[in-house]
């Protein structure tokens, strides 16, 4: 088994479109959606639903009026604000620290758990998938991403898949991590932007960290040539190997709208600058492929 | 009035809209809340001084008169502790500062001390806008005690427009519950409205009143609007797909001060939104 | 002496998991004596700090020697405080594992950065 995960600094760089080309062009391969903030792959892979569970997050405090005097004692202690003057709890502050159920005289405080989001196994039509769906102001963590991971590692044995393909979360925080450990190879997608570079570095830090073998590739490296040769030089120095400089193209959004991969929509629309498009993501998962297979 | 400027993902154009705004209307202030992406000062290039040190507490534990009992690391909810044979381990990257374990500790062991988690910086006075930011240390995972420190610099007398955290998790949460109004930034497209829906989720939730600025539009359909029509939302800007636009942002050049007839569109929105807000303010 | 070995299930023929803190098992397996038990990695349910709590289940286990993928610096660090030799590199069955391992094959982490490639380099 060979896994590759995607990352980028931030979100909105492409990240969700090269892995949808990918799984398009790849055979034998498991998706792992981590980009579980907002995960975007199933508006175009439009996943068949095989299997939903729930993930549990932090817990959540509760009390029971019936116990509670109202002495106040667990609004003092509580460091995050999260019991509310007629002793009930706000969800969204409580961080589930239980510290409000000890300090209680009354007892009158317990921890409830508490669903984050859905842990979802799918199939679609380039293979099975593993995604997750989160609940309103829940937090992605490491564990919702390694439980995806998971999924996706059992849908790869009973599939008898090759590769799994991780579209892992925006930033540098604990769920990247967790997209990243034990996994083969990282490619990193940069942007020719002010934040692009130093997004980039913060990316290269961590996967130096686990020394995992890391590649890059620049999107839309034509909207500031400048921005993208310091990223090249940045890359040369770092011996991070610069794979493929993506042009700034509507055909990912023209791809996007028709709910395609950018490789289908290459194949059936004909436009000579969409066939070109395909053919640097066609040859950009070339090279990931061969040093996928390379790195054992 | 605190405008909040989101989006349910990064990328999106938010901080763009957030410093155009800010630069094309007078005596605002800005405020950059995406404390772990503070991006903001790319485009303005600021001189920045520090203001002031965020902390949290964390525990430090006495050794003469620990006993090893394990009570500190059972209780611990974040995993912050480990209790080996002969010592306590803390690892304060994980420590949310809730003060539990010295609270459990039999043996008065405990005794809380104040780590720095990040810094706020403002703007050195000459500058023509008011403007803050936080920056949370890296590695570091309270994002929302560096928004709060920051809020509470917020000047309640002038209009502020704040940066928020992209998502929908708690640093956002933390942004739009103090914000009198809500802006939401978004594309037109399968990928834009999804996230597009996910952020007026939380807004909602928190009974903060919604416009929306459709960024690149031109590129997608008319999915977003025609939404916002049938729900009543309104388009308070369209910034067009446009290659100038596109690469003065990737110079780090805020669009409305090379191309001024966006400072009057920008005046125009505010106008809107001051007047949305007095609006929904007054009917709650 | 005990060697600890991160594992997908709970006896020498189950796949190993090279992901020390959220692996479901550590299978323990004394060779001179020839006992096999497991505990289950308590870390694999953390929301955060895994490592941390996989890496304390393991020093409870009072083992030697542990054999694993990839392990954080927070992990590392209890392991190393509590003298704990850690070996990366694992791959195939937990009984293919140990014999690597008994044959000299899975390098010796020094940091927890360290990989069979990057030997004392610190960078
Ligand atoms: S500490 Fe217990 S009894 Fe006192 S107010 Fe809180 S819940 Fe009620
Ligand atoms: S669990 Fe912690 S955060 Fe939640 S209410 Fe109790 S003390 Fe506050
Ligand atoms: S203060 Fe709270 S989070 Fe920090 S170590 Fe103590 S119990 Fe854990
Ligand atoms: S609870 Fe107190 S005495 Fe017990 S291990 Fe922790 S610090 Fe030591």
């Amino acid at each position: 088994m060979r896994q590759l995960a995607i990352i980028s600094g931030k979100g909105g760089c492409g990240k969700t479109t090269l892995t949808a080309a990918f799984s398009s062009l790849s055979e034998n391969t498991v998706l792992a959606d981590c980009d579980v903030d907002a995960s975007d792959l199933p508006l175009i892979l439009k996943p068949q639903v095989l299997k939903t569970e729930d993930c549990l997050g932090l817990e959540l405090a509760s009390i029971d009026l019936k116990l509670c005097t109202g002495c106040g004692i667990c609004r003092e202690i509580c460091r995050f604000g999260a019991v509310l003057e007629n002793f009930t709890i706000n969800p969204y502050s409580c961080e589930g620290c239980a510290v409000c159920t000890v300090a209680c005289p009354e007892n009158a405080v317990s921890l409830m758990p508490r669903v984050s989001g859905q842990v979802i196994s799918s199939i679609t039509r380039f293979g099975p998938m593993a995604h997750a769906k989160l609940d309103t102001g829940e937090e992605a963590s490491g564990k919702l991403v390694n439980v995806v991971r998971k999924r996706a590692l059992e849908l790869a044995d009973r599939h008898s898949c090759k590769f799994i393909l991780i579209d892992g979360p925006p930033g540098t925080g604990c769920p990247v991590i967790a997209a990243i450990t034990g996994t083969d190879l990282v490619l990193v997608l940069s942007e020719p932007t002010v934040s692009g570079l130093h997004d980039l570095k913060r990316a290269i830090e961590l996967t130096a960290h686990f020394r995992i073998p890391t590649v890059a590739c620049i999107n839309k490296y034509d909207i500031n040539e400048k921005k993208s040769l310091e990223i090249e030089a940045f890359c040369r120095e770092a011996g991070i190997p610069l794979l493929a400089c993506l042009p700034y193209a509507d055909i990912t959004t023209e791809a996007m709208m028709e709910e395609e991969t950018v490789i289908e929509y290459a194949a059936h629309s004909g436009d000579p600058g969409a066939v070109e498009f395909a053919n640097i993501i066609r040859n950009l998962w070339g090279e990931i492929e061969m040093r996928l297979s390379d790195t054992s | 009035m605190k405008i909040a400027i989101a989006s349910g993902k990064g990328g999106t154009g938010k901080t763009t809209v957030a410093v155009n705004l800010a630069l094309a209307l007078e005596d605002v202030q800005l405020f950059d809340c995406d404390v772990e992406e503070p991006n903001c000062n790319l485009f303005l290039g600021f001189e920045l001084e520090p203001v002031e040190e965020v902390t949290c507490l964390f525990p430090e534990i006495n050794p003469d008169k620990c006993t090893l009992c394990g009570d500190c690391a059972d209780f611990c909810r974040y995993n912050a502790l480990a209790a080996l044979p002969k010592k306590i381990l803390l690892f304060p990257s994980l420590c949310h500062g809730c003060g539990g374990c010295s609270f459990v500790c039999p043996a008065g062991a405990i005794e809380e001390k104040s780590r720095s988690i990040g810094i706020i910086e403002k703007a050195s006075s000459d500058t023509p806008l008011t403007f803050f930011h936080g920056i949370l240390n890296i590695g570091e995972a309270m994002a929302t005690l560096v928004i709060r420190s920051l809020q509470r610099h917020i000047d309640e007398s002038r209009p502020a427009i704040i940066d928020s955290p992209p998502g929908t998790a708690c640093p956002v949460l933390a942004v739009l519950g103090c914000a009198d109004y809500c802006v939401l930034v978004t594309e037109s497209t399968p990928f834009g409205f999804h996230d597009f829906l996910l952020a007026l989720e939380v807004a909602r939730a928190l009974k903060v009143p919604v416009g929306v600025v459709l960024n690149r539009d031109g590129l997608g359909d008319s999915r977003v609007e025609d939404f916002c029509r049938a729900e009543g939302i309104p388009i308070l800007l369209r910034i067009p797909n446009d290659r100038m636009i596109a690469r003065l942002y990737s110079e780090g050049i805020p669009f409305v001060k090379e191309m001024p007839e966006w400072k009057e569109k920008f005046e125009e929105m505010f106008e809107t939104i001051k007047a949305l807000a007095c609006k929904s303010t007054g009917v709650q | 002496m005990k060697i600890c070995i991160s594992a997908c299930g709970k006896d020498p023929d189950s796949e190993v998991d090279p992901q020390f803190g959220r692996c479901n098992y550590f299978v323990i397996i004394d060779p001179e004596i020839g006992s096999v038990t497991s505990i289950i990695n308590p870390g694999s349910e953390a929301s955060g700090g895994a490592g941390i709590r996989a890496a304390e289940a393991v020093v409870g286990a009072e083992v030697d020697t542990l054999l694993t993928g990839s392990v954080g610096p927070n992990a590392f660090s209890i392991l190393s405080e509590a003298g704990i030799e850690t070996h990366s590199g694992i791959k195939g069955t937990v009984a293919f594992a140990l014999r690597e391992y008994q044959s000299g094959k899975l390098a010796l982490l020094e940091n927890s950065n360290a990989s069979t490639h990057s030997g004392m380099n610190k960078s």
